[in-house]
């Protein structure tokens, strides 16, 4: 067996779908103020910090779940959750990696994210989240002595509260939608990066998102400040293991590029999509926004997206400095039962502002792909420019592919230009791979990988690599 | 607004001479409409440009009623000179002349449909505003193997005896085997400030062709709503062009089920708008079997404070094999204030397809203009070609070299 096909059977299976068993603390289940009090308290958050929470519970109360979305999904029981689940190791915070619990070492381990620094050659700071704490973040050491802060959530509202305060809830206010909003109030760690003025950052800055306990769901909060001339490239991973209950994971991500500065923000995701007849995976609504703040501003996402049941995001730029520039490199593969809902926004306030969307959607199984995205073009953009292209690949006839995008131009000095094509894999193309002797398989592997390209060339080169395989395997067994 | 639709409806049954039963199907339109209320930005097909506010800011109250019992005088001088053709004309939403002169009598038929139920699923409240408050409606029927000899002109025109009117007039077509209907219709030049509400229902049997124009070009402070539904059989194809130029507010919607092999259907649409005008097309084809295919090209020059919209959608449903759809839109911005929106949407459920959509808009080339000013032209006039030859793109795609030479004309466009 060459080594594709052990990944292959390897995977036949959702690798990651184990569970680690380990003692957790919980929050009562259900929703209302008392469980947000036991989370900031339980955190030992500040004043303020509970403020912010319960002002968008508030908000929350007169909110209703949006339903214009394609994938519908049985109406969720928001009093039937837990909102806040942890290790019972974690209650006192491990000072280092030699205190934490063998069992949750073992777990990354699993996952191939060893935690020990000394594992690591290609040098990549992690930040470890399992279910509501992150448990671990490598590298810190190093990163200080830049003046960067990569840190949990938690960690930043403790240790550096002004900046937490200064931007929090900038660009994702507490008052937007339903799931943003819910996340707002009952959010419970996450991951904070700041860059400081003129820093390019070392180092990839990655985070892995673990979902282990039942019956909870997962509310992660990121913010990544990039102060003015810094750079950044962070990268997000995730897992869970399979059930066959729906669990929702509900994170709000927020970037700030300041004057000249960049960030690259690339997601692999690869949630529990759920058994061959649709039973379980994640309901993956996540809420990821960019603010180009400053002039000369760059904020760049790219995601791969092959896991969850239902997988329902726009991560957005709005570019608010002149001269900012915003991407979208995006892969979206459904397989089986999975649907996606996701695309982008593009929305340009400044002058002389560009964006760029590439978006690749694959279809397979009895799966529905939609690219939803947004290009509006304020009146005092002048002199803007946007190219849009979204690609779809159908495979079988019993799923679908859909683009809707909004197209708005308010500014006569600015270009728009968006082109969509839907199609399948051409017999000429199967048989010109067969004839140099691939294997049907490879040969689907082969197109569908060309086919992403643009967006994978993307991604670091260690997740190009990951990226690549999971392409492969997340479409095994749709050809034939 | 409730209580003035039932005054106004109780009016037009006094003044009219509809049955009993008839009354009672229109009622029935009538509750239907006052239970959904105009559309509004709420809903996603109204989205960019809100036919409720438009109504409000320009009209303000409307008044349904129409007295229909009441003939009105035609005047010729509206007429299309340099094309023989056979006439509908519509005034103030009452047909006043029906006239297929120039056709055999015996391969037309006109039967009242006045009673005859919708036979789509709509949720649009216009259409229920059109059951309840149109004058007769008429099915004209082409008979198998017959092609009009001269196209059909419908004039839409209306007089200084309403304003502020909601006027709403609906015609089915039913187009035999192998027939053949080229159709135009007609705006003229309007003072009063209505809203006008047309309906038109197209069945095409096998093999059988619809050229459908749509000539809105003289400035009017009318707001129209056009909806055309065309069912199409095997092998049949329906041409549209719509030229949206004239009125304050225009949507035209043309909603088209290909529901027999090889049959194709093709939109064109300009807009050339000026100052204030809100313009929007809205297409949706519906490819329901295999081999079907659809066109679809709009193009659109907005002046000052102009907006339009369009929201072209292709579904090809999972037993649709081999479908081949196209859409582009492309528009120029002339000024600071302009604004184009587009939602070209693609639900596709079927593997074996080729469709693909393509939007653009920008300002005019610079490097075109100072191509042709070196060459001699002044700034007015290079723009002007310019814009000329962005438009005509869309008229040569026109089969008709008859009406395409009369479209030429009244936009102004020379070879």
């Amino acid at each position: 067996m060459d080594t594709r096909e052990k990944d292959i059977e390897k995977l036949k299976d959702y690798k990651y779908g184990f569970t680690t068993d380990i003692e957790n603390i919980k929050a009562p289940k259900g929703l209302n103020e008392d469980v947000i009090k036991f989370i900031s308290n339980i955190k030992k958050e500040p004043q303020w910090m509970l403020d912010f929470r319960l002002k968008a519970y508030e908000r929350l109360k007169l909110l209703k779940e949006p339903n214009w979305q394609k994938p519908k999904y049985p109406k969720i029981d928001y009093q039937d959750l837990y909102y806040y689940s942890a290790p019972k190791s974690m209650k006192d915070k491990p000072k280092s990696l030699d205190e934490l619990d063998p069992k949750l070492l073992e777990t990354y381990k699993k996952l191939g994210i060893p935690l020990q620094e000394q594992a690591r050659l290609n040098g990549i700071a992690v930040d470890a989240v399992f279910d509501s704490v992150s448990v671990a973040t490598t590298f810190k050491g190093e990163l200080t002595k830049h003046g960067i802060i990569f840190c949990s959530m938690s960690e930043a509202i403790q240790k550096h509260p002004d900046l937490v305060k200064k931007y929090l809830g900038t660009v994702i206010p507490v008052t937007d939608h339903f799931f943003a909003t819910l996340n707002s109030a009952v959010f419970t760690d996450g991951s904070f990066v700041y860059i400081p003025e003129g820093v390019k950052c070392p180092m990839e800055l990655s985070t892995y998102f673990r979902i282990n306990a039942s019956e909870t769901g997962q509310f992660e909060r990121t913010l990544i400040i990039a102060d003015k001339g810094s750079y950044v490239s962070y990268l997000e991973g995730c897992t869970a293991p399979m059930r066959d209950e729906n669990q929702l994971h509900a994170a709000n991500v927020e970037l700030i590029a300041l004057d000249d500065a960049e960030i690259k923000y690339s997601t692999v995701q690869n949630w529990y999509p759920g058994d061959e007849n649709g039973k379980g995976g994640i309901y993956n609504f996540v809420t990821k926004r960019g603010l180009c703040k400053g002039n000369n501003s760059k904020i760049s996402w790219t995601q791969v997206e092959t896991g969850s049941a239902i997988t329902w995001k726009y991560p957005s730029c709005i570019l608010k400095g002149d001269n900012s520039i915003g991407e979208f490199y995006s892969i979206a593969i459904t397989n089986n039962y999975q649907k996606a809902d996701t695309g982008t926004k593009m929305i340009h306030l400044g002058k002389n502002t560009k964006s760029k969307i590439i978006s690749k959607g694959i279809s397979a199984g009895f799966s529905d792909m939609t690219y939803r995205g947004l290009v509006d073009i304020n009146s005092k953009a002048k002199n803007s420019n946007n190219y849009t292209q979204c690609d779809s690949l159908l495979m079988g006839n019993k799923c679908g592919a859909h683009t809707v995008p909004y197209i708005k131009n308010k500014n006569f000095d600015s270009n728009i230009a968006h082109e969509a094509t839907t199609s399948k894999i051409s017999e000429e193309q199967l048989h010109y791979c067969q004839q140099r002797g691939l294997n049907p398989e490879e040969a689907v592997g082969l197109i569908v990988n060309g086919f992403c390209k643009e967006v994978l060339q993307q991604l670091p080169m260690e997740f190009a690599v990951e990226a690549q395989k999971l392409v492969g395997i997340s479409l095994e067994g749709s050809v034939g | 607004m409730s209580e003035k639709l039932q005054s106004d409806f109780d009016k037009i049954v006094k003044t009219s001479k509809f049955s009993n039963e008839v009354i009672q199907f229109k009622k029935n339109f009538l509750d239907d409409f006052i239970k959904k209320g105009f559309p509004n930005r709420k809903q996603e097909d109204w989205k960019f440009l809100d036919i409720s506010q438009i109504i409000k800011k320009n009209i303000g109250d409307l008044s349904f009623f129409n007295d229909y019992s009441q003939s009105n005088k035609v005047d010729p001088s509206i007429f299309v000179d340099g094309l023989e053709h056979n006439k509908i004309i519509f005034i103030n939403g009452r047909i006043e002349k029906i006239d297929f002169n120039f056709e055999d009598q015996n391969k037309i038929e006109i039967t009242d449909q006045t009673k005859k139920d919708i036979s789509f699923n709509y949720e649009n409240s216009l259409i229920d505003l059109n059951g309840a408050f149109t004058d007769k409606v008429f099915k004209i029927l082409i008979k198998k193997n017959y092609s009009l000899k001269k196209p059909l002109i419908i004039y839409h025109s209306t007089n200084d005896k309403i304003n502020s009117t909601n006027i709403n007039l609906r015609l089915d077509f039913e187009l035999g085997e192998n027939s053949c209907l080229k159709l135009i219709d007609y705006f003229t030049n309007n003072i009063a400030k209505n809203f006008i509400n047309i309906f038109y229902n197209f069945n095409l049997e096998k093999d059988s062709i619809l050229k459908n124009y749509k000539i809105d070009k003289f400035r009017n402070d009318d707001l129209k709503y056009s909806f055309n539904n065309i069912e199409q059989d095997s092998n049949s194809v329906s041409e549209t062009f719509i030229l949206s130029a004239g009125s304050d507010y225009l949507k035209n919607e043309i909603n088209c089920n290909l529901k027999g092999e090889y049959s194709s259907a093709f939109i064109n649409g300009v807009f050339s708008l000026k100052e204030n005008q809100q313009h929007e097309i809205r297409t949706t084809i519906n490819h329901l079997v295999e081999n079907t295919k659809s066109y679809q090209l709009i193009k659109g020059v907005l002046g000052k404070n102009s907006k339009s919209a369009y929201q072209g959608r292709i579904y090809v449903n999972s037993k649709a094999q081999k479908t081949d759809g196209y859409q582009l839109s492309k528009a120029i911005l002339l000024d600071e204030t302009s604004e184009f929106n587009a939602k070209p949407e693609l639900e596709i459920y079927a593997d074996d397809v080729k469709c693909s959509h393509g939007s653009a808009s920008g300002s005019l080339d610079e490097n075109s203009i100072f191509y042709l000013m070196s060459r001699g032209l002044n700034y007015q006039q290079s723009k002007e070609l310019l814009i000329n030859g962005f438009l005509l793109d869309v008229v040569e795609k026109i089969t008709d070299p008859e009406i395409k030479k009369l479209i030429k004309n009244i936009i102004g466009l020379k070879e």
